[in-house]
């Protein structure tokens, strides 16, 4: 599935198109199958998300969503090395996901 | 140190109140991405992974206390309460709001500092000898020189926009501990023969995708002509530098493929031109910025220490460096705890440091190029009282330059440049060496990781060095041997195939074993690398 993300153009915040809006978490993304461009033009225009653009990503068996390439799963959690700043701070098994 | 006078702080002032007007057009749509994007990197700010990046300026890594509780202060009230200190003698903050960024910079310019020119094609952050003004091998104190340079490249409208960025050390001793040669412009202050003070220029070294060691331009430039022969150097650079690919745009480029004799005979040739428009700063200007690096009132102080506590005898042996007025120590302070980030210290941990510094330290701290944080004037008899306090608050990691004292740029785990991470890395072979309890034995041994060929980690320079790779999706590791950064610079090589993350820990200890069944007396790692060559250590890593 191919799937939107970029940063938050006032907190600079990792985040995922969800269909309608922007979210934190990777989960709530949607798959944009070929609109990828033309969503991503008319978002930057509306300075919503900065950086934007296009991942390939799986949906595993649980429904979560896990991008293709370790730097989008890193951005997804958070810092590997700081599992208090990750979006899972309770979840000692979340830097597992990312490797 | 150094203080502003009335221009120096009408321009960060200004600056402030532009960049404020600047961030206000990006919020209400008025400034597009591409428009605002080389705003905020001329104020240091870029976007990373999580969030934006800060990265503060700290002229060749002195602050004060008033300065390092406002860095403290940042980290609790806009970032996510710590900071990273860099290789450049910088901080950064990983978790900055664009929103909230005019107001840190005001914060920043009330204490002097700001963050212009920490990005971008243009003269960066000037660095020098983190013991400056203290070490007993220096001839004189280089931040003066520092300063000028400081303020001949701030704002100077022939150097904002170079081919690429530009980074000048100065240091004024024959221990480089500076990475001198590693530099666009590494310049040493020396005496020559006929007792005259005055700078050796180094020109065109630097690491990332092409590391080069830069040559000596010149033996002897007169102090009174520093800036006028500085800018010779920038002006060829920047006439000649190449724009069309930026992986050629160095000076190191420059200087290689011209060679030096011919990059020498057109400086000379721009010197002698500069010469006669008359640019160097008055001697005055030199006069008064000298003031402000007077020695600080030294008192009279015995040099013995109770080294009775082995804890605190470890610390002293591996911390504290010979200073110049009897009676005082430089005690150096480890961002480098076993199983921490390299580099990163939390708010309370500044604060920690800003107070020591005020009460054990004339004020004064300094950030190095390691990644560590120096505190240069410390009475002998405070020694102890101060060490009991570094330790309580976590700063009393006896590990400077050992296997624990890793440098590692932040990698993957934040950096929209890196393919790999370098803090696990670092971290788990801090953690590996620790326990088997080889730190001690294998003495002064200097590892430095970087996530990508950029080399902020300095890998190039390390006696070991790793540089993580993208291979195919998966990080991989790159093992190099012997590179220095001091006097005796050199660029390390690469052993062969990389290894996966568990892979290079053993891979680092299988070489530091072939290191240690092989070493004479007196050796370092690097020493014995020198020695016998690159085979054995292929042989051990392969097998």
């Amino acid at each position: 599935m191919k799937i939107l993300t970029g940063n938050d153009l006032k907190t600079g915040e990792v985040t995922w198109w969800t269909g309608q809006d922007w979210s934190l978490h990777v989960n709530d993304a949607v798959d944009v199958g070929d609109e990828a461009e033309s969503i991503l033009a008319r978002e930057e225009a509306e300075r919503r998300v900065n950086s934007s653009y296009a991942i390939d990503a799986t949906r595993e068996a649980d429904g979560g969503i896990r991008p293709g390439h370790i730097k989008d799963r890193i951005r997804a959690l958070g810092p590997t090395v700081r599992p208090d700043l990750t979006l899972k701070p309770a979840d000692p098994d979340a830097g597992n996901w990312v490797i | 140190m150094y203080k502003y006078d009335s221009y120096d702080q009408a321009m960060v002032d200004t600056r402030v109140e532009e960049f404020r007007d600047q961030t206000r057009r990006r919020l209400d749509g008025t400034l597009s991405e591409e428009k605002f994007r080389p705003l905020r990197l001329q104020n240091g700010l870029y976007l990373q992974l999580h969030a934006y990046m800060l990265r503060v300026a700290v002229p060749y890594g002195t602050l004060n206390s008033a300065q390092m509780h406002v860095l403290a202060d940042i980290a609790d009230k806009y970032d996510r309460g710590y900071g990273h200190f860099t290789t450049r003698q910088n901080i950064q903050y990983n978790w900055i709001k664009l929103e909230d960024t005019p107001d840190i910079l005001a914060d920043l310019a009330k204490v002097e500092m700001h963050a212009i020119q920490t990005s971008g094609n243009c003269i960066r952050n000037i660095s020098s000898d983190q013991f400056a003004g203290a070490a007993a091998d220096e001839l004189i104190d280089p931040r003066p020189y520092a300063e000028l340079l400081r303020q001949w490249s701030s704002f100077h409208p022939e150097f904002l926009t170079l081919p690429r960025k530009f980074k000048i050390a100065v240091i004024a001793s024959q221990t480089d501990r500076a990475a001198m040669k590693l530099h666009d412009i590494g310049i040493r202050i020396v005496k020559n023969a006929a007792g005259e003070i005055g700078a050796a220029f180094y020109v065109g070294g630097g690491m990332g995708r092409t590391p080069m060691i830069a040559p000596l331009i010149r033996e002897f430039v007169p102090l009174d002509q520093l800036i006028t022969y500085s800018e010779a150097c920038l002006r060829v650079y920047n006439r000649y530098g190449r724009r069309d690919n930026k992986y050629k745009a160095r000076i190191k480029i420059l200087v290689h493929e011209l060679g030096r004799d011919e990059y020498i005979r057109q400086v000379e040739e721009e010197f002698a031109h500069l010469l006669t428009l008359d640019i160097e700063p008055p001697i005055a200007e030199l006069e008064r910025i000298k003031a402000h690096f007077a020695d600080p009132a030294f008192a009279a102080g015995a040099d013995d220490l109770d080294l009775s506590d082995p804890d605190f005898a470890l610390w002293v042996q591996r911390n504290t460096a010979a200073h110049k007025q009897p009676g005082y120590t430089i005690a150096n302070i480890s961002l480098k705890p076993v199983g921490g980030i390299p580099g990163d210290a939390s708010a309370a941990q500044i604060h920690v440091m800003a107070e020591l510094a005020k009460d054990y330290s004339f004020d004064e701290l300094r950030v190095t190029h390691a990644q560590n944080i120096v505190l240069p004037h410390v009475r002998k008899a405070d020694l102890y009282t101060l060490w009991q306090k570094l330790d309580a608050a976590g700063l009393g990691a006896p590990n400077l330059d050992t296997i624990e004292d890793i440098i590692a740029c932040p990698g993957l785990d934040y950096c929209s440049l890196a393919n790999a991470r370098s803090i696990p890395v670092a971290q788990k072979i801090a953690e590996r060496f620790a326990a088997n309890g080889q730190t001690g034995t294998l003495g002064e041994l200097k590892l430095k990781i970087s996530g990508c060929i950029n080399a902020c980690g300095h890998h190039h320079a390390g006696h070991i060095g790793i540089l993580g790779v993208d291979k195919k999706g998966t990080e991989n590791y790159q093992l190099l041997l012997g590179g220095s950064e001091g006097d005796d610079t050199s660029l390390g090589k690469i052993t062969g195939p990389g290894f996966d993350e568990d892979g290079i820990v053993d891979a680092v200890e299988k070489a530091t074993n072939v290191y240690l069944a092989r070493k004479q007396d007196g050796e370092r790692f690097l020493d014995t690398y020198r020695r016998i060559g690159m085979e054995p250590f292929k042989e051990a890593l392969y097998a």
